[in-house]
């Protein structure tokens, strides 16, 4: 249960008390930039604060992450028992990720199980095309399924201390979730309906349009795994930052599974 | 500041101080204070709120908000009243009171407060598991309010009501106002679901040894079962009000019929997070006032288990209840007779709670200072609005009595008096702790008495002005009810008076109050709080406490 702090002094518990630090207060200066952007670029008024917010943010985030891997990696302050309340937290915030989903099926559900009258009572909507789930919906849902594997095989590289079987799992997983992007994308620019075209494209937009976000989010957090990889920052036993990856990686994964079989499938 | 050199480099490695203390804290005590120094000014701000409503209500025609609004309009008070711009300002006072009074006076009070404060010493760690994490859920709590109270100040304000219901909130007020209130709940939902994974990873991963899951203490309990509610429910709301964000300014249609939406998906989506929410603003009260009860009672808690696992069945049940907030909307009878009884249930562990804390004082030594005449107050105010909640659950009642001032009286009575009441039970209760310095007794009292006096005056007779029909949300009123509202008016003063009386005890008591041991309240405080100085070192429990 003993521990040396960062000061060089004995401590008596296994836990990690934080140094000050000026990043939560910049986070949340940079939020109300963001809040502020989105408000004057929604009433026309300038894209300027957005854009700035939306660089600060990141920016932030950046620069606390790294405390956190510098205090992990060279500070040894991530004892077992930190590195479990680290999994608590990631699969708490995951489980407040999955409610965010759920809203958006909700809203699916209720206009596809109930159409309204404005749809002509059917769903898909009078007039509506919808994608082909057997094209590239299908192509995507392999793609992304693959890369489940293959951050699966990276894990158990790591786990072998193959740091190099580690390092292509990963970088073949980023490849594989850069391209199910584009492909999203092109199908984003081919689509049949347009984005203001009623309640099909408001609701098949902007599930997709925020499982597309998160698995961008998901493919930034494979990018740093891969360079801590390359750094050597990963131990067979202490890798809570892939494994916090890995799992977002695979939440992304259901949920494209979901959207896949609900909204691409059964939905057309 | 005369201290060496090194000593004093070592003491800033250990203690910050100066602004730096406070603005980049990874304290969980410095970050609680602040908590309540915000929640005091959101407790001001909305309380001034809801006297300016209850001085317009005061008598039926114009009373205050035509003069008001011509004052910040600069036009004549004539002119404001053909424009109809005092109405609008009256939903303008409406929903921002109701607003702060959740998100910037009872949650940050409960949680962000005595929840920061308590839960680290309670059981026994020395401080939270995402110090930083803890930070910026207080820090967004700033942006949030700025939103709010400047969306107040735009164009004519949000008057959309706490709710935010569509349609009125996407294509009644077009303007920037209520853009600026769903951002402002945006930022507020963030900062609480980030709390929320701080508080249910502190409670599972940092208990001392020895502290099972059923020695905790049940204020403990009550957190970790509201910090379950809040992960799941505000990414709901987040949701929605994402939703209703691009509705109103990207072309989606998801609350619009004439695109094939639903604008009942928002009031599903949004009280599948409100009663939620409901039980998020009483969970915590209830932890407070079972240890404050049994302090005083010098008992331990009646039925301690089964006090535990009310409050998660209360957090379980509270989840599938939602549409009893929607029985006028047209739902299947099926529909409402499943939301009747699954609501009806809810009396059951709520009951379990009542009796257990009675049960906890029957054959206790109590004594009665400020904390438990507050927990005592809220035990009887709380189980009247408890049971006109019962009378509401049943939807027949409720097509007569849904958004009337019956309403209105039953939810204050479970949060002006049951949250508000426990808020300030645990004021007094740990404010020697949390200080070094003890309270005036005899001042606290007094407020007691008076804030008792106040809301019962208030909120009781709004059951009789509802039961007669005088729907909620409005500026003006027939001259029937004029007699009522003119006692709530009143009572809504008196009520006044005791916050104002709050603040000076408050000023009091950190400037000329008693300095205080671990324990100022004997053997009946058995939680582990009391066992550290008041107030506790910078990192308390250097060394970790052993339960036995």
């Amino acid at each position: 249960m003993t521990d040396i702090d960062a000061g060089g002094h004995r401590q008596k518990h296994p836990y990690h008390l934080v140094e000050p630090s000026p990043w939560p207060v910049v986070c949340a200066a940079s939020a109300f930039v963001l809040a502020l952007g989105l408000l004057l670029f929604m009433h026309d008024v300038t894209s300027w604060v957005l854009y700035i917010g939306a660089a600060m943010l990141p920016l932030t985030m950046f620069m606390w992450w790294r405390d956190v891997v510098r205090e992990a990696t060279h500070e040894g302050h991530h004892t077992p028992t930190v590195r479990i309340g680290m999994r608590y937290g990631m699969a708490l915030f995951i489980a407040s990720e999955v409610m965010f989903f759920v809203t958006f099926f909700w809203a699916y559900f209720g206009a596809a199980l109930f159409p309204a009258e404005a749809t002509g009572g059917v769903w898909p909507p009078k007039g509506i095309e919808t994608f082909d789930a057997w094209d590239l919906p299908f192509l995507n849902t392999l793609i992304l399924l693959s890369s489940g594997v293959t951050v699966t095989w990276a894990h158990h590289a790591l786990l072998e201390n193959d740091r190099r079987g580690l390092i292509v799992g990963l970088a073949v997983t980023i490849g594989l979730g850069i391209t199910f992007t584009g492909v999203q994308a092109f199908e984003y620019v081919n689509a049949p309906f347009a984005f203001k075209g009623g309640i099909y494209p408001t609701t098949f937009f902007m599930a997709t349009g925020f499982h597309g976000f998160h698995v961008i989010i998901g493919t930034i957090f494979l990018i740093v795994c891969l360079y801590r990889a390359c750094k050597g920052h990963f131990k067979p036993d202490h890798h809570v930052g892939f494994e916090a990856c890995a799992w977002y990686w695979h939440f992304v994964d259901v949920v494209w599974l979901f959207l896949f079989t609900w909204i691409y499938w059964w939905g057309s | 500041m005369s201290t060496g050199v090194a000593a004093q480099a070592h003491g800033e490695h250990a203690h910050p101080t100066g602004w730096r203390r406070w603005v980049f804290s990874t304290n969980h005590k410095d970050i609680g204070t602040m908590y309540i120094a915000f929640a005091v000014f959101g407790g001001v701000l909305g309380g001034v709120m809801s006297i300016l409503v209850r001085m317009e209500l005061g008598a039926p025609g114009e009373q205050i908000l035509d003069v008001i609004v011509g004052l910040l309009s600069g036009e004549s008070a004539v002119d404001v009243v053909a424009s109809g711009a005092h109405y609008q300002f009256f939903n303008v006072l409406i929903t921002a009171h109701g607003l702060i009074m959740v998100f910037f006076l009872v949650m940050p009070a409960l949680m962000g407060g005595f929840g920061n404060w308590m839960v680290p010493l309670m059981i026994g760690s020395p401080d939270m598991a995402f110090p930083r994490m803890n930070n910026v859920s207080f820090w967004l709590l700033i942006p949030s309010a700025i939103l709010l109270v400047a969306s107040a100040f735009t164009g004519g304000g949000a008057g959309v009501g706490w709710t935010v219901y569509a349609p009125l909130s996407t294509y009644g007020q077009p303007g920037p106002a209520v853009d600026m209130a769903i951002l402002s709940l945006h930022l507020a939902g963030a900062s609480s679901i980030l709390g929320a994974i701080n508080f249910i990873t502190t409670i599972f991963n940092m208990r001392a040894p020895g502290m099972t899951l059923h020695k905790m203490p049940l204020f403990v309990w009550s957190v970790l079962v509201t910090a379950f509610l809040l992960l799941l429910a505000l990414p709901v709301l987040a949701g929605a009000i994402t939703m209703l964000l691009t509705d109103r300014n990207f072309g989606t249609t998801f609350f619009d019929p004439a695109g094939g939406g639903d604008p009942l998906l928002y009031q599903h989506l949004f009280w599948f997070f409100g009663h939620p929410e409901v039980y998020i603003l009483i969970l915590p009260s209830f932890g407070i006032i079972s240890q404050v009860v049994s302090t005083f009672s010098k008992k331990p808690v009646f039925g301690y288990l089964g006090m535990a696992y009310a409050m998660v069945a209360i957090g379980v049940i509270g989840f599938i209840v939602w549409a009893h907030h929607m029985y006028t909307v047209g739902l299947d009878v099926d529909t409402r007779a499943y939301f009747i009884a699954a609501t009806l249930v809810i009396a059951v562990p709520t009951s379990i709670k009542i009796f257990s804390w009675i049960a906890t004082m029957w054959g206790g030594s109590i004594t009665f200072p400020a904390p438990m005449l507050f927990a005592l107050g809220m035990i009887f105010l709380f189980t009247i609005g408890g049971v006109t909640g019962v009378v509401l659950a049943n939807a027949g009642v409720n097509i007569a009595l849904h958004d009337t001032y019956y309403v209105v009286g039953h939810f204050h009575y479970t949060m002006s008096m049951g949250s508000l009441f426990a808020i300030f039970a645990g004021f007094y209760y740990w404010i020697g702790k949390m200080s070094g310095r003890q309270y005036p007794e005899m001042l606290g009292k007094i407020q007691f008495w008076i804030m008792f006096i106040g809301v019962n005056l208030t909120f009781f007779p709004m059951h009789f002005m509802g039961l007669a029909g005088m729907p909620r949300r409005i500026p003006d009123y027939p001259d029937a009810f004029a007699g009522w509202n003119m006692v709530s008016s009143v009572g809504s003063y008196i009520a006044g008076a005791g916050g104002v009386l709050f603040l000076y005890i408050v000023y009091r008591t950190l400037t000329a109050g008693e300095r205080v041991a671990e324990n100022p309240w004997g053997e009946g405080a058995t939680t582990l709080e009391w066992t550290v100085s008041s107030p506790p070192p910078f990192h308390s429990f250097e060394e970790l406490p052993e339960i036995k």
